[in-house]
């Protein structure tokens, strides 16, 4: 979905030269903005799914946990043993020297991408079966599941949760550089998106949304493709993950890792305000749901929740299509989208025309 | 020769509802063939029997000399036998164009070809085939936005892109403006001489079926009532009877 008449190289670059000011034009947003950046990439990995393919899924949460875990496992597995750690409650502090804790990060964070993937598989193979408000609940099990489940897992620290290891650094400089890897990750995101829904990919998950009985009636291999959409938003939700979990400092299964009714809600609904299966209306939602939730949080304190329901609310009862959705019904041209100036009907001149001009070839 | 469809002794229920009742037929390559019968008689049935939407409960079903009745329906597309459906479906929020494209054969789609580009020469093919249907005008419109009859159009455009060897039809006329209908019968005719499609058709309207088959079967109350040229099915008596309600 491109927007005409518009410049896409001065979008963009305004987009990459905010994203590299902001945390030294707000240095004392910079936590801040590393969220929104994670909002965003939360709404365009929820919109491959939701928005492109039709199946909404209220448990993408679960990726983002279980890439936050499996990157903490390897930053402090590779030098140590995790059952000890774990086993004094973050009472010892392990002093990762430079290298120590980059190796561990960047391998970390790899780790939680593919593993997330392999999540996606095998729980796509069982989900896949389900369809409409089945598949909604049915993920929002599996989430809610893992959260529960890791709470009991003493190996990994239980409910009690567990602490990443130490920036080898100043905090100025560790929030810089889990800011950049937030933006590093939504931009990447973003590109990966650009770029997936310019193949095939992308008519064939829409002809899922569409009329899935119809795409299995023509042949596509539907599950391939469901999976695979899945997977792709399990690794960059990982990936997130690990992020999150090295900026906050402190993972704890069910407010941090898997916090269904936080941002695994919060995911659905910035889509939603921002136009669901469009490239640029996730991003956009993410943006102005932020901006929403902060002032709400920040002025409106106790009544936060209501406010933000009431969002919810208009957005779904009155207001569906999103922003980039009312946009694309008000000026369709703008986005390629071709209407008729009166609904025709072919009639018989119209198909006599075609049969002459067919049978003078 | 081997038929293109086989249909022996094919059985469906739904619960207490016999649907399709020890059915057998078969599909000769390159006919066009009719399946007629009154409302309920099983037609649909046994068409969703046949490109495997639902198991059937006895007989078999044969594709080219092999077995396909538990084969599913991407499967069986995938071998090259599609149907269409008598409440036309096709991707209503993409364009005629989408719609055709990701209609191309998926038989031999490997995995990583979810990730190509469409060459220009499918497009192009695609584009004359909504030139062959008379859509070509409407091609970059939303498919929900066109009409009934242009949206079944567009669905036998779709199948066509997807280089069946023989193809389904579930009452293909049904909705059409009836000024409409003689080209289709003519389009119907091409596919089936011009790219070697076989038709097997459901169809209500006597006179297009009358006018399109070679061979038409007549089931009703789930069997299989009577089969023969049109001018045999038009002299039997127990198909006149069937359809004014003799039974």
């Amino acid at each position: 979905m491109t927007i005409r008449g518009g410049n896409p190289v001065i979008t963009y670059g305004i987009v990459l030269v905010l994203g590299i000011l902001g945390p030294y034009l707000f240095p004392n947003y910079t936590f801040q903005l590393a969220v929104l950046w994670i909002m965003i990439l939360f709404a365009q990995t929820w919109d491959v799914m939701g928005g492109q393919m039709g199946y909404n899924s209220l448990g993408n949460i679960f990726f983002f946990g279980a890439g936050m875990y499996i990157c903490v496992i390897v930053q402090i597995g590779l030098y140590y043993d995790v059952a000890e750690y774990t086993a004094h409650f973050g009472a010892v502090k392990i002093d990762y020297t430079s290298s120590q804790y980059f190796n561990g990060l960047i391998l970390g964070i790899i780790a939680a991408a593919l593993g997330s993937v392999v999540f996606a598989v095998l729980f796509g193979l069982i989900v896949f079966g389900l369809r409409g408000p089945y598949f909604a609940i049915g993920t929002l099990g599996l989430a809610l599941a893992a959260g529960e489940l890791m709470g009991t897992w003493d190996y990994i620290g239980g409910g009690g949760g567990i602490t990443v290891p130490t920036y080898p650094g100043p905090p100025d400089q560790r929030s810089l550089v889990f800011y950049f890897l937030a933006f590093g990750a939504a931009v990447s995101t973003f590109a990966f998106l650009k770029w997936l829904y310019s193949t095939r990919f992308q008519l064939a998950i829409n002809a899922i949304r569409d009329d899935e009985d119809k795409a299995e009636g023509m042949g596509i291999h539907t599950l391939r493709y469901k999976v695979t959409a899945w997977s792709v938003s399990a690794f960059f939700l990982g990936i997130s993950g690990a992020i999150f979990g090295n900026m906050v400092g402190f993972i704890e299964p069910l407010e941090v890792a898997f916090p269904t009714i936080t941002f695994g809600i919060f995911m659905v609904v910035m889509a939603l305000l921002g136009g669901k299966g469009t490239l640029w209306g996730p991003v956009l939602g993410a943006i102005v749901f932020h901006i929403i939730k902060e002032t709400t949080w920040t002025y409106m304190l106790g009544w936060q929740w209501v406010a933000l329901g009431a969002l919810i609310i208009i957005n779904i009862v009155f207001f569906q299509q999103g922003i980039l959705g009312w946009a694309q019904e008000k000026w369709p041209e703008k986005f390629g989208i071709l209407v008729e100036e009166k609904d025709r009907v072919i009639d018989a001149n119209e198909d006599a025309a075609t049969q002459t001009s067919e049978a003078a070839r | 020769m081997t038929s293109s469809i086989e249909v022996k002794n094919v059985s469906k229920s739904y619960g207490g509802v016999v649907a399709n009742d020890s059915v057998s037929l078969s599909v000769e390559p390159g006919s066009i063939t009719g399946l007629i019968g009154p409302n309920g008689s099983g037609k649909t049935t046994l068409f969703n029997s046949i490109v495997g939407y639902h198991p059937i409960d006895s007989g078999s079903i044969e594709f080219e000399g092999k077995d396909i009745s538990r084969l599913r329906v991407q499967q069986i597309a995938r071998r090259g036998l599609l149907r269409t459906f008598q409440q036309t479906r096709i991707y209503s929020k993409m364009n005629c164009i989408e719609n055709m494209l990701i209609s191309i054969p998926h038989r031999n789609a490997a995995w990583t070809d979810m990730f190509r580009k469409y060459p220009a020469a499918m497009t192009g093919r695609a584009e004359n085939l909504l030139e062959f249907v008379g859509l070509y005008s409407k091609r970059r419109l939303l498919a929900g936005s066109l009409s009934f009859g242009q949206q079944k159009l567009l669905e036998f455009a779709m199948a066509l892109m997807n280089e069946p060897t023989v193809l389904l039809l579930d009452e293909p006329t049904a909705g059409i403006n009836p000024t409409l209908i003689n080209g289709l019968i003519d389009r119907l005719k091409r596919a089936n001489t011009e790219l070697g499609i076989t038709l097997f058709v459901i169809e209500h309207n006597m006179r297009v079926i009358m006018n399109l088959a070679e061979h038409i079967y007549c089931l009703a109350h789930g069997r299989m009532l009577a089969s023969g040229t049109p001018d045999q099915i038009q002299g039997d008596q127990r198909v006149i009877d069937a359809y004014l309600g003799a039974h």
